[in-house]
């Protein structure tokens, strides 16, 4: 009874969100609109993490590197090839999918903080790549001008920051209704599976690191398409907007939100975003220092924010300690035990 | 930051970007070897160690004014500094050290920030100037080439610092310790020696190498705002590639690197960027299993 009323109350406050978002560009200035698309893409990008992180249990800094793939690919397609909004959103999709392909032999057969480190590694080297390669991504002076897009084929050009907005709303609403959709399936559930208990998984026959694999990919498309999302909303990027901070900035986000939830990766991601750009108008040249104090407190005052990852963050070689017998959310995970 | 600089006899043209990325590896081999102590023994993934090698830069960029006394001294100055800020995280991290990796990363990561920008604000926007002694400015002759005094200096150094740490964590009783640590935590709290100790000593051996680095390495990677990101970033690739499973690895994979970052861009420019990428595709293909292995110093 209890949890129909709290199912219920927060399908209510989700709907209520939801239209608040749509008549938000109606509300404010255009400048505050542009930036309200750029906070969408970045908490698209946070979806993505919250599924690696808390829901396949593979904490992770380097969801900018797919982001930066498709953002890259979608400012490149739309300079060159095509102003279609559709076109640009699927190839930037597959363009973070095919780098999160390509890495995922680096990550794949690491646990815990080892792949916390594998994928800041490669969000860094993403990054050194964009700066150099001159040719394609402008170095580090990025990709201006990039032209207004068209949702779809006859559809007019989105001239004005609401329309953008909208766009970009339309399309996080439908990619985290499929996401949603997806962790309610089988697959959503032998991931969580994996994460909780790996050995277990594993001894009834499932291939946990092809579904690893997969949500990877899967993240990576995701983290494609919310880069297509920011060209659409600056029409400008630079390998500023891929930084080692964006990385750590959205983790912070998930795990405010609460690691394995998609709504709460979304609300938390927008908020610490929001927090930034905030931060950064007030206070010039401070504005790092509060931040990373911020960080510092948010740390200390959300003991339980990290919790349900926390089932696979065992350092490697660490046997379970009794495999057989699955912790209880609120118990003492064997990495616990061990140390 | 890296002087690529050919050689003008025709038959060795790459002599000195190998001697310039042996300077470059060995720097890069003392501040990650910090990160590797962190890694292995405490277990924290400390994304603040690019601000403890920046620590050590700035300071030498402070005090460092041409004369032996004044490296003696920044010397000095940034071990302790570097070595303080690391005993500080490690008292940050005393209340979420629970294997809390995520707590871990982002309290470090907000540590990192904050002291990145007190940096910035205590010494300015711009990168400072290092002046390295007076003696060390000219460059001497090696097999034919011209080559900085200074790096050269450096290698030997740098070198000797490496033999020390690896007699330090083989012979000692501390490095016995850490060792242990590494092997059979709840073990060595019964021998009566508290984890936290270890933790707090750990941090602070791992900003004094990083300090020194900081220091020693500043006339080859200066200070600057992105300095700390640049020494992460190497530092995290260099655990990447040589795994915690021993010293001899750290200083293959810090080598690797350095030559990698000199020599692999002295010869094939347009591939530099997607060298270091490469190179950890590879080392990870060949070791399917990954960072298996911990801290051993075999």
């Amino acid at each position: 009874m209890r949890g129909e009323v709290i199912r219920r109350v927060r399908g209510g406050i989700a709907a209520l969100v939801l239209v608040g978002l749509v008549v938000a560009p109606w509300m404010v200035d255009d400048y505050t609109t542009a930036i309200l698309a750029r906070t969408l893409a970045l908490a698209l990008v946070g979806v993505s993490v919250a599924l690696l992180t808390g829901v396949a249990g593979m904490p992770t800094l380097g969801q900018t590197a797919p982001y930066a793939a498709g953002a890259y690919a979608c400012a490149v397609v739309g300079s060159r090839v095509s102003d279609v909004g559709v076109v640009q959103l699927v190839v930037a999709a597959a363009a973070g999918a095919l780098l999160a392909a390509l890495t995922v032999p680096l990550v794949v057969h690491a646990r815990g903080v080892i792949v916390l480190m594998i994928t800041l590694a490669i969000g860094e080297l993403v990054v050194i790549v964009l700066g150099r390669w001159r040719s394609v991504t402008g170095g580090t002076d990025g990709l201006a001008g990039i032209p207004a897009i068209r949702p779809f084929w006859g559809l007019p050009a989105l001239a004005n920051d609401q329309a953008r907005y909208l766009y970009a709303l339309a399309v996080v609403a439908t990619l985290v209704g499929a996401v949603l959709v997806l962790l309610r399936t089988r697959a959503g559930l032998v991931l969580r599976a994996g994460r909780d208990d790996e050995t277990r998984l594993r001894a009834s026959g499932h291939r946990v690191a092809l579904h690893l694999s997969g949500a990877h990919i899967a993240a990576g498309a995701i983290a494609g398409a919310a880069g297509s999302l920011l060209v659409v909303a600056q029409q400008y990027i630079s390998p500023a907007d891929f930084g080692f901070d964006t990385s750590a900035l959205l983790l912070l986000g998930v795990v405010i939100g609460g690691t394995a939830s998609v709504g709460g990766a979304l609300v938390g991601a927008a908020l610490v975003i929001a927090v930034r750009d905030w931060l950064f108008g007030v206070l010039p040249g401070h504005a790092p220092l509060v931040l990373g104090a911020l960080f510092v407190a948010t740390v200390y005052l959300l003991p339980t924010g990290v919790d349900r990852a926390r089932g696979r963050l065992r350092p490697p070689g660490v046997p379970p300690l009794r495999p057989d017998q699955p912790a209880a959310p609120d118990q003492a995970t064997v990495a616990e035990l061990h140390r | 930051m890296i002087a690529v600089a050919a050689g003008t006899n025709r038959i060795d043209p790459y002599l000195i970007p190998a001697l310039d990325g042996v300077a470059y590896g060995l720097l890069v081999f003392v501040a990650a070897s910090g990160l590797v102590f962190c890694f292995g023994v405490a277990n924290i993934l400390n994304l603040a160690h690019g601000l403890l090698y920046a620590i050590g830069g700035y300071t030498a960029a402070a005090l460092l004014d041409g004369g032996w006394a004044s490296l003696a001294l920044a010397l000095a100055v940034g071990v302790l500094a570097a070595a303080t800020t690391g005993v500080l995280l490690a008292g940050l991290l005393t209340p979420v050290a629970a294997g809390n990796h995520l707590s871990q990363a982002l309290l470090t990561f907000g540590v990192a920030l904050a002291g990145g920008s007190l940096l910035v604000a205590g010494f300015g926007p711009d990168n400072p100037q290092v002046q390295v002694p007076a003696a060390l400015e000219g460059s001497v002759t090696v097999a034919g080439h011209r080559y900085a005094a200074y790096r050269l200096v450096f290698i030997v150094v740098a070198a000797v610092l490496a033999v020390a740490l690896y007699l330090v964590v083989r012979r000692t009783r501390a490095g016995m310790l850490v060792r242990a640590a590494v092997d059979d935590p709840e073990m060595v709290a019964c021998l009566g020696v508290s984890p936290a100790r270890i933790r707090a000593g750990v941090l602070a051996a791992a900003g004094a190498l990083a300090g020194a680095a900081g220091v020693l390495g500043a006339p080859i990677i200066g200070p600057g705002t992105g300095t700390a990101d640049t020494v992460l970033l190497l530092s995290l690739v260099v655990v990447v590639l040589g795994g915690l499973g021993s010293m001899a690895g750290t200083l293959l994979a810090a080598l690797a690197i350095g030559e990698i970052q000199t020599l692999g861009v002295a010869l094939l420019p347009s591939a530099a960027p997607f060298l270091l990428f490469a190179a950890m595709a590879a080392v990870l293909a060949v070791r399917a299993r990954g960072l298996a292995g911990r801290w051993r110093t075999a």
